[in-house]
């Protein structure tokens, strides 16, 4: 068809977590601009199996860009060039014929990748167990709008809340902190009543145990803001800082 | 206590002391740069030799000194432990980084520009403040006539062994005032003689315009400082004080040494 593109793919292969990955390059002809990034690997994975050979592994799910599961570093941003989309809400004709795309995983040790491009992401799903919940009595269901909440805290919260936890925030650092993300998750229930009772257990709890899956240090890039298919704000971050250290330095009888 | 270590100990914590001890040499530049302003005075560098005696011998400007040497080392250690993490958090690298995509180039290289600044202290106290303290510095006379104190006349002395002492005091039977001081002005004209003493200052002034271009407003945040009334001033003063204006001013007095001399 005219108008379709040839590409030249250099993606990273790699076996399994204990082996050596390398970079292999790949044809992609005939690929049309109104693919998406992910139809286009696709279509790259059907005819490696035509000729026999192991598809590309990458992680996706609702391909929608909601669910947070589609990763890749493509040209050395995470999500690639696009602002505020994740990898399957990419489309091909951000690319032009006969360019060269460099894919790779999320990096950072407490991703490791799993195969290929998939990497395993459980550290969030642990930092979110050590205290990313509130605790709540069974009982009757309450009544809507029994706790006022103002619109500004709402929408603020809410804000915090679209974290879909994909790890672009960690990807897109240099030191590969997980800063954006532990809190967003801080904020959504911080921001919030309901948050309240819990409120400084969960911010020492969460920094803990982002602290013990080995990310690194946040120093204020602002790359992981910029990166972030939802726009996560970086205010989260400082709303974090200021939550740890009250817990830590002001309020003793909140100390874990 | 136990909490307070376990406080600083998480990467939150340890940022926190360099955030702080950023923001405080971030101050002692200011005051620095003030008083090195007595160097662009005409006055055979009484001023600024008299300033000098009072910084090294007055003990609260003594004691915030200590702070001082304390803090550059504490943000320099600090910085080391910080990064073997960071460099710990990601082993393998990606082959292709579009790093200009989301960041400033000076948040990405606060390390590199930071060892820059650390060899510039080092090499800046021991040509200046180490001299001071245990050079055999030479000494000067300025006698100023009592009735027209803009008169002045300097004498050098010559350094013979016997330590002279600061002193200052009134001659009445000449109608002078007279002031015996270590002259540091004379080191530092002689220091900015040397045209690649003046380059390295020159350079140096940028690369610490750089550090502070992130390291000013990013040492707030670190504080958690963040807000939409105060965060475009502390970015405005972050950029055109810390990072234009004051390296500049700094930058200008090896120059105007040089072409003054």
């Amino acid at each position: 068809m005219s108008g379709n593109m040839n590409l030249t793919l250099k993606v990273w292969r790699q076996k399994n977590a204990t082996e050596k990955g390398k970079f292999v390059t790949y044809k992609a002809d005939d690929i049309s601009p109104d693919m998406s990034f992910l139809e286009m690997l696709d279509v790259v994975n059907e005819r490696l199996v035509k000729k026999k050979e192991d598809p590309i592994h990458f992680d996706h799910d609702c391909r929608e860009g909601i669910c947070g599961m589609c990763s890749l570093y493509i040209n050395g941003r995470p999500h690639g060039p696009k602002r505020a989309i994740t990898t399957c809400q990419l489309h091909m004709r951000s690319f032009h014929d006969g360019e060269t795309i460099t894919i790779e995983p999320w990096r950072a040790t407490a991703f490791p990748v799993i195969k290929d491009l998939a990497v395993d992401r459980s550290a969030f799903d642990r930092i979110q167990q050590a205290g990313g919940y509130v605790s709540v009595n069974t009982g009757g269901v309450p009544d809507a709008n029994e706790i006022a909440i103002p619109k500004v805290i709402a929408d603020e919260a809410f804000n915090s809340a679209t974290c879909i936890q994909c790890g672009a925030c960690v990807a897109a650092c240099k030191n590969a902190s997980a800063s954006l993300f532990v809190s967003a998750k801080i904020s959504q229930l911080a921001l919030l009543p309901q948050g309240q009772p819990e409120r400084y257990r969960r911010v020492q709890a969460m920094v803990a145990q982002m602290d013990e899956e080995g990310f690194g240090n946040c120093t204020n890039t602002g790359a992981c803001e910029i990166e972030c298919p939802k726009e996560i704000s970086l205010t989260n971050i400082n709303r974090m800082r200021r939550d740890f250290y009250n817990a830590k330095f002001f309020k003793e009888e909140e100390i874990n | 206590m136990g909490s307070l270590s376990k406080g600083f100990s998480s990467t939150l914590g340890k940022k926190l002391i360099m955030g702080l001890t950023g923001l405080f040499l971030s101050l002692f530049l200011v005051i620095h740069l003030i008083g090195n302003l007595q160097l662009f005075n005409d006055d055979g560098g009484k001023a600024f030799n008299e300033y000098s005696y009072f910084m090294t011998h007055f003990l609260p400007i003594k004691i915030v000194s200590y702070a001082l040497y304390l803090s550059i080392i504490l943000h320099a250690v600090y910085a080391v432990i910080i990064t073997m993490r960071n460099n710990k958090a990601r082993p393998v690298g990606y082959a292709q980084v579009n790093g200009a995509a989301n960041s400033t180039w000076s948040s990405r290289n606060m390390g590199i520009l930071g060892t820059v600044i650390l060899v510039f202290i080092v090499i800046h106290m021991k040509t200046f403040w180490a001299e001071y303290h245990w050079g055999g510095l030479p000494y000067v006379q300025y006698e100023m006539s009592l009735q027209n104190p803009e008169v002045v006349r300097v004498t050098q002395l010559p350094f013979d062994g016997n330590p002279l002492v600061h002193t200052k005091f009134v001659d009445v039977q000449n109608q002078t005032e007279v002031v015996v001081a270590k002259d540091l002005y004379f080191v530092v004209q002689q220091a900015f003689q040397q045209e690649w003493y003046v380059i390295l200052y020159v350079i140096s002034m940028i690369v610490l315009g750089f550090h502070l271009y992130h390291g000013f407003q990013s040492g707030f945040q670190t504080l958690g400082f963040d807000h939409v009334k105060y965060k475009p001033i502390i970015d405005f003063v972050g950029l055109w004080v810390f990072s234009i204006i004051i390296p500049a001013v700094f930058a200008l007095m090896p120059i105007y040494m040089y072409f003054a001399h």
